[in-house]
């Protein structure tokens, strides 16, 4: 169990303030935010990297505090390949055992069962310089799982792989790691939602330096405590405008009134911010919208529409083609928008 | 125009080549003739022009009181700029690590300001250092001997290794200390196990400037020497009396030089190859 106590670190680009969360073994977190958010801070501060301004990071009740950088039992997987260009990848793998006094021949062993598991046992005798940007990064991966550290560190692993890559190792991972890392708490940071919500069996969501939401990933993504959160889950991104509830109505900006509201289901009078998915919104309906860009990704259409209120995305399935500048009717399934408050608390999450 | 573009780059290539080889090759004639030879006009083809002898070469090798002995200048050469460059190269390596890994701050002086210490060393004229480091190596007794001018020596390529080494650190990724760090190794087991072989491209770049200025230098070789230290290029020197032996000379010239020409083989073989790939994508 690795405990974080109002951890906060100070001099930094991206400075952390007041984080706490308890994590347990064996399970995968995914650290999910933006670029600058304090992922990588986070880690390089657990890894002793950055000095800690103040809180306390203890694992399993011990104070990781006074530990050297090289004693504190980690493993990392960095988001840019690294590998010890003069090593081979069997010597690649071995080198963090033979620094754990595993004998020669142990090491060797054991590095083997880890690069078959990675699928690369056939390459043992390559330089990392020989070996593709995806072969490169399942040596690191190979690495760190070898040497079953009490904590396993995996910074954006996959952002610097092609897009086949990507989706082929992001099903590997979960897998991967769970056979060989039970004994780990697993840490991975991304800023990509789908990688997050699939691989983690809790996210945290990390904005500006704070944990602003936490938990399993569904019901992370349909009640977000937080704007930020739901801003940060939702890929295609959600769209937000400003929305005004007065006499049980749901008011959109530009004074554009949304029908098939319940107004039992509205809060309190006052001005809110609405947050609509791309997956709410859907063809055929009361709605005229302008299609700004369409978007083609996969077997999925993206749709940019402009609405009298505002800018929203439509997600539909399938795909479909629409001319720039045409107005299409949508409807908006009203019981899956989000309501945030002025504070960005989420006052009114519905399941979609 | 492809074929006229070959033969003006093989025309040029040939033209350097031409300039570059030329020397060697004149003092190679030079060093066939005898003092015949050499007065009676610009020959350069042996045999053919002119009757080689081997006087030259034979001279340097005997001891007899017409001989020159070369031996124990090129000995003492050996052991200055080897001792010298070696040292450097170990002291230079590690300042230049920890001013490429670590902050370090006295005051207003900062890494790059200990950096520009180092090498400001190279800035000033030779000449204004002889009186201090003649008076020095007088103080200690240590004039006209090796390890004055290993000494001295040292004082004048380490500058040359501090600078190379931290341009060469500069472009190892320092994630790849960090990584060392968090497979388990001190800061100094990551310099020796992961960072050092990694450097070797640099080390034999560095290598081989402090190898070449210590073997060519003759002004301190010069100055804080008198009979007891003789190194090559003042020995070389020393021939010019009276009657220049041109013959010897040009042989002498041709044995000091010949160290530095396959020192410059194998450096070109480590340049050609590629550093770091794979370290970082």
């Amino acid at each position: 169990m690795l405990t974080l106590n109002n951890v906060a670190v100070a001099h930094s680009k991206s400075p952390l303030i007041d984080i706490s969360h308890k994590f347990e073994a064996g399970k995968i977190y995914t650290i999910l935010g933006r670029t600058g958010a304090g992922k990588t801070e986070l880690l390089r501060v657990l890894m002793g990297l950055e000095k800690l301004s103040s809180g306390q990071i203890l694992l399993d009740g011990e104070s990781l505090a006074s530990r050297p950088i090289w004693a504190r039992d980690m493993a990392l997987v960095y988001q840019q390949f690294i590998n010890y260009p003069h090593l081979s990848v069997l010597e690649n793998v071995a080198f963090p055992l033979r620094r754990q006094k595993f004998s020669k021949h142990a090491a060797r062993e054991r590095a083997v069962h880890y690069l078959r598991l990675v699928g690369l046992d056939q390459l043992l005798g390559r330089h990392p310089s020989q070996l593709s940007g995806g072969q490169q990064q399942r040596v690191a991966l190979a690495r760190a799982l070898a040497k079953n550290a009490r904590i396993l560190m995996l910074d954006e692993p996959l952002v610097n792989l092609d897009y086949k890559l990507r989706e082929q190792l992001r099903d590997e991972f979960p897998r991967l790691l769970k056979e060989t890392g039970g004994n780990s708490v697993i840490l991975y940071t991304t800023t990509d939602p789908r990688e997050a919500l699939q691989m983690g069996d809790e996210v945290v969501v990390l904005h500006a330096g704070r944990i602003v939401g936490a938990g399993k990933p569904e019901s992370l993504y349909h009640a977000p405590t937080r704007i930020e959160v739901a801003a940060v889950v939702c890929d295609p991104p959600i769209s937000f405008v400003t929305g005004t509830v007065s006499g049980g109505q749901l008011v959109l900006a530009g004074n554009n009134p949304l029908t098939g509201v319940d107004a039992a289901q509205l809060p309190a009078p006052g001005a809110y911010t609405v947050g609509i998915r791309p997956d709410s919104i859907e063809p055929g309906g009361p709605i005229n919208a302008r299609v700004v860009l369409t978007e083609i990704s996969g077997s999925e259409t993206i749709v940019h529409l402009q609405f009298a209120f505002g800018a929203a995305i439509m997600l539909l399935k399938g795909v479909y083609r629409f001319q720039a500048d045409e107005v299409i009717d949508v409807s908006i399934r009203v019981g899956a928008l989000l309501m945030f408050d002025q504070a960005g608390r989420n006052i009114h999450a519905k399941k979609g | 125009m492809p074929l006229f573009y070959r033969i003006v780059k093989h025309l040029c290539l040939l033209l350097w080549s031409a300039f570059v080889v030329m020397p060697f090759l004149w003092a190679l004639s030079t060093s066939l003739k005898d003092a015949n030879a050499i007065t009676s006009g610009a020959t350069y083809i042996p045999w053919l022009q002119f009757q080689p002898s081997s006087q030259g070469w034979r001279s340097l090798f005997t001891s007899a009181s017409t001989g020159i002995d070369i031996v124990g200048p090129f000995a003492n050469s050996a052991m200055v700029t080897l001792l010298a460059s070696l040292i450097s190269l170990t002291l230079g390596t590690l300042a230049a690590y920890g001013l490429s890994r670590f902050e370090f701050r006295l005051g207003f002086i900062k890494n790059q300001d200990i950096t520009f210490f180092f090498i400001s060393q190279r800035i000033m004229p030779p000449i204004v250092l002889a009186i201090p480091f003649f008076l020095m190596l007088q103080q200690l007794g240590l004039l006209d001997t090796v390890a004055g001018l290993v000494l001295v020596y040292i004082a004048l390529l380490m500058p040359i290794a501090v600078w190379v080494m931290i341009d060469f650190f500069a472009g190892i990724p320092k994630a790849l200390d960090e990584m060392a760090m968090i497979d388990g190794c001190t800061p100094i087991g990551a310099f020796f196990r992961v960072i050092l072989p990694n450097s070797i491209p640099g080390l034999v770049v560095a290598g081989m400037f402090c190898i070449i200025f210590g073997w060519n230098d003759f002004f301190f070789a010069f100055t804080l020497t008198f009979t007891q230290t003789q190194l090559l290029p003042v020995a070389i020197v020393s021939l010019n009396s009276s009657v220049t032996p041109w013959w010897s000379l040009s042989a002498f010239a041709l044995i000091s030089i010949s160290p530095l020409i396959l020192i410059a083989f194998v450096v070109e073989s480590y340049m050609s190859r590629g550093s770091l790939a794979g370290a970082i994508r």
